[in-house]
């Protein structure tokens, strides 16, 4: 099985008027299948363009990247469209679903657009297992603007996995939740890194980075900082600890 | 993404801003409703006006007597004295080709039956006269040639004079004193309803034009002429004969013009269809005009929409959408606004034309033609205005687009 990610000497640069904005310098990363990593750095780091760029919605300047064996840097942008249909699911920072569409519409968004086409009613039918998966099975007919934020986050994971992506790509995924539901994300995550999903993620929090595997630290448009996760942290047993101790000052009943 | 998704995004999307979607199609609605009433009251007119045109008669030629001018003033044709009652004769003996001849002088009289009176136009017409304008009698019998000659006062009457003279009693075989000279009433003519002008057609006296000239007109000059021709190839070699024939009697020599003029029913036909040309140019001009501001709206709104909605055009992309999808489902958006615009446009078209029937008692005709065409219109304004908006949409950076705010 090749890489789900590796980039050769990547870099970006940006044109703004006549001057040139390096925003990553150099990145040679590779990330094999079943991975779950953290890509952390300060904002203007790199790590948004270099996520954008594992993310097929931006090619390197020079430098390869190849998604899953396929080299993307020669890809026209219809067909980068098709790359992000097949093999990644993203879930971003502030959930983006659809407004006024209901959970099981927003999570068939992604079947819309493969090809060849999906049945309607197979579309129906993989948006309600993958509404199961995040455990929201109950909630197809809501609304986003009826979910709270864990439940809007659940079901925009569920729009990120109905194509069964090899690749799911988090931005600051927990960014607008707060701690309990950022450990429930968490646990989702870890469990399906456990069934076998490659998980990457870009986080400036370090507790939360606690739950991956890896974490690549950026700096300046370079990698700094490359290892393993020790005193790796579960989601069940910290969602434990968590209501304990919030039972204790009677936050949660 | 297969078309019928697209238009039920289309559809939710224009659902969920109902009031905004209902101004918007404002412009569309009244440019197609303006279309189908402006087209249905141009049909009617010239509808009507061909059947007046054939109720003139069939294959029919109107030769009027000279353009009077009086100080180089131009009096019109029809004003100078130069059809005299042999020219006339001369046409009927010799022009070959001719089924039927009948001059026409008119007079504005009083008639009056019993203590009923009115004023009326008397026409003084040949024998010919109701066989060439195709006006049958509705009851009695013609005048003959006999009657002509001898200039005797008989004479035919329309539905209307009939009514207001005579009421319920059959007038045929009763007395009508026109200028106080009794005329035996010999026959009533079908009704023929209004001329172009709105004129009660029906409001008429015929007399043999003999009598006229002595009695009424004191004249000796015919105004025009009605002329025959036995068929519609004939009418060409007909017009011809008639125009030889009266610049020979009227010793016009070459170079100099008619003392007549010679007009075909198709000639007459073209004029009136001219006329109403210019007005149907000029409504659909305003037609046109409220269309185009319509498709400006219909823009207007869709770039707006396109802006609002930019972060959900990330998310589309970002999974997985080409361009072209983003394209066809504003372009969609904007088709399905003008489409629903252009039907509902229609309904009220239809219903317009009815309401300009029943208030103006205009005749209007919707046609199936501008019903398609009104449809086409504002799916082709929906294409036009939308595209511009739509490429827009689909030229959007994903990253820029998930970005915004």
């Amino acid at each position: 099985m090749p890489p789900v990610i590796q980039l050769e000497n990547f870099t970006k640069t940006y044109h703004t008027g006549e001057v040139e904005v390096p925003a990553v310098r150099g990145v040679s990363l590779i990330i094999e299948p079943g991975e779950f990593v953290a890509v952390m750095g300060a904002s203007g780091s790199g790590k948004s363009t270099l996520m954008n760029t594992i993310g097929c919605l931006d090619r390197p300047t020079t430098g390869r990247y190849l998604l899953d064996g396929v080299d993307t840097s020669e890809l026209s942008r219809d067909e980068l469209a098709d790359l992000r249909n097949r093999k990644i699911g993203f879930v971003f920072q502030g959930f983006n679903l659809l407004s006024r569409t209901s959970a099981l519409e927003n999570i068939e968004l992604p079947m819309l657009y493969a090809r060849p086409g999906i049945r309607g009613h197979e579309q129906r039918e993989r948006a309600l297992k993958a509404l199961e998966l995040v455990g929201l099975g109950d909630r197809a007919d809501h609304h986003s603007s009826q979910l709270s934020g864990g439940q809007q986050q659940r079901v925009a994971i569920g729009r990120a996995l109905v194509n069964q992506p090899t690749l799911l790509l988090a931005d600051e995924p927990t960014g607008n939740l707060d701690t309990h539901t950022s450990i429930e994300i968490m646990g989702i995550f870890q469990d399906l890194n456990r069934r076998g999903m490659t998980v990457v993620m870009v986080t400036h929090e370090l507790d939360i980075a606690r739950y991956t595997r890896r974490t690549v630290v950026m700096r300046d448009g370079h990698v700094v900082q490359d290892q393993p996760v020790t005193q790796r942290l579960d989601a069940v047993e910290e969602l434990l600890k968590l209501t304990q101790e919030q039972q204790a000052i009677q936050l949660a009943p | 993404m297969i078309l019928l998704a697209t238009l039920k995004l289309a559809l939710r999307a224009l659902r969920r801003s109902k009031m905004r979607t209902l101004l918007t199609m404002l412009g569309i609605i009244f440019g197609v409703a303006t279309i189908i009433v402006v087209v249905s009251i141009g049909n009617g007119a010239k509808a009507q006006i061909e059947a007046q045109i054939a109720s003139l008669g069939q294959n029919l030629i109107i030769l009027l007597s000279g353009n009077f001018s009086r100080g180089g003033m131009s009096m019109g044709f029809g004003m100078a004295p130069t059809l005299t009652k042999e020219d006339y004769e001369a046409i009927r003996k010799e022009v070959e080709g001719v089924s039927g001849v009948s001059p026409e002088v008119r007079a504005s009289t009083q008639v009056a039956s019993g203590n009923q009176n009115e004023f009326v136009q008397v026409f003084g017409v040949g024998a010919d006269y109701i066989d060439i304008r195709a006006w049958p009698l509705d009851s009695g019998a013609n005048f003959t040639e006999a009657d002509v000659r001898r200039a005797n006062k008989v004479a035919i009457i329309g539905q209307t004079t009939a009514k207001t003279l005579f009421s319920d009693v059959d007038p045929v075989g009763q007395i009508m004193r026109v200028k106080n000279a009794p005329f035996v009433i010999v026959g009533t003519l079908s009704p023929k309803g209004m001329n172009p002008r709105g004129e009660d057609q029906d409001d008429i006296v015929l007399v043999p034009y003999t009598t006229a000239m002595k009695r009424l007109t004191g004249a000796t000059t015919f105004r025009s002429l009605n002329i025959q021709a036995a068929s519609p190839t004939a009418i060409n070699s007909v017009t011809n004969q008639i125009a030889d024939l009266l610049r020979q009697r009227h010793k016009l020599g070459p170079g100099r013009d008619d003392d007549f003029m010679l007009r075909t029913q198709q000639e007459i036909s073209e004029a009136a269809t001219a006329t109403s040309k210019v007005m149907t140019v000029l409504l659909w001009v305003v037609a046109g005009v409220s269309l185009l501001v319509g498709g400006i709206g219909i823009m207007n709104i869709m770039l707006v929409s396109v802006t609002e909605r930019t972060r959900e055009i990330g998310v589309r992309l970002a999974v997985g959408a080409r361009g072209r999808d983003i394209l066809l489902q504003f372009l969609i958006e904007a088709i399905t606004l003008t489409v629903l615009g252009g039907l509902i446009g229609i309904l009220f078209g239809v219903a317009g034309s009815r309401v300009v029937s029943a208030t103006q008692g205009w005749v209007t005709l919707v046609s199936v033609d501008s019903i398609g065409l009104a449809f086409a219109f504002s799916a082709a304004i929906g294409i036009f205005f939308g595209f511009y908006p739509a490429r827009k949409a689909s030229r959007l950076d994903p990253i820029e687009a998930l970005r915004y705010e």
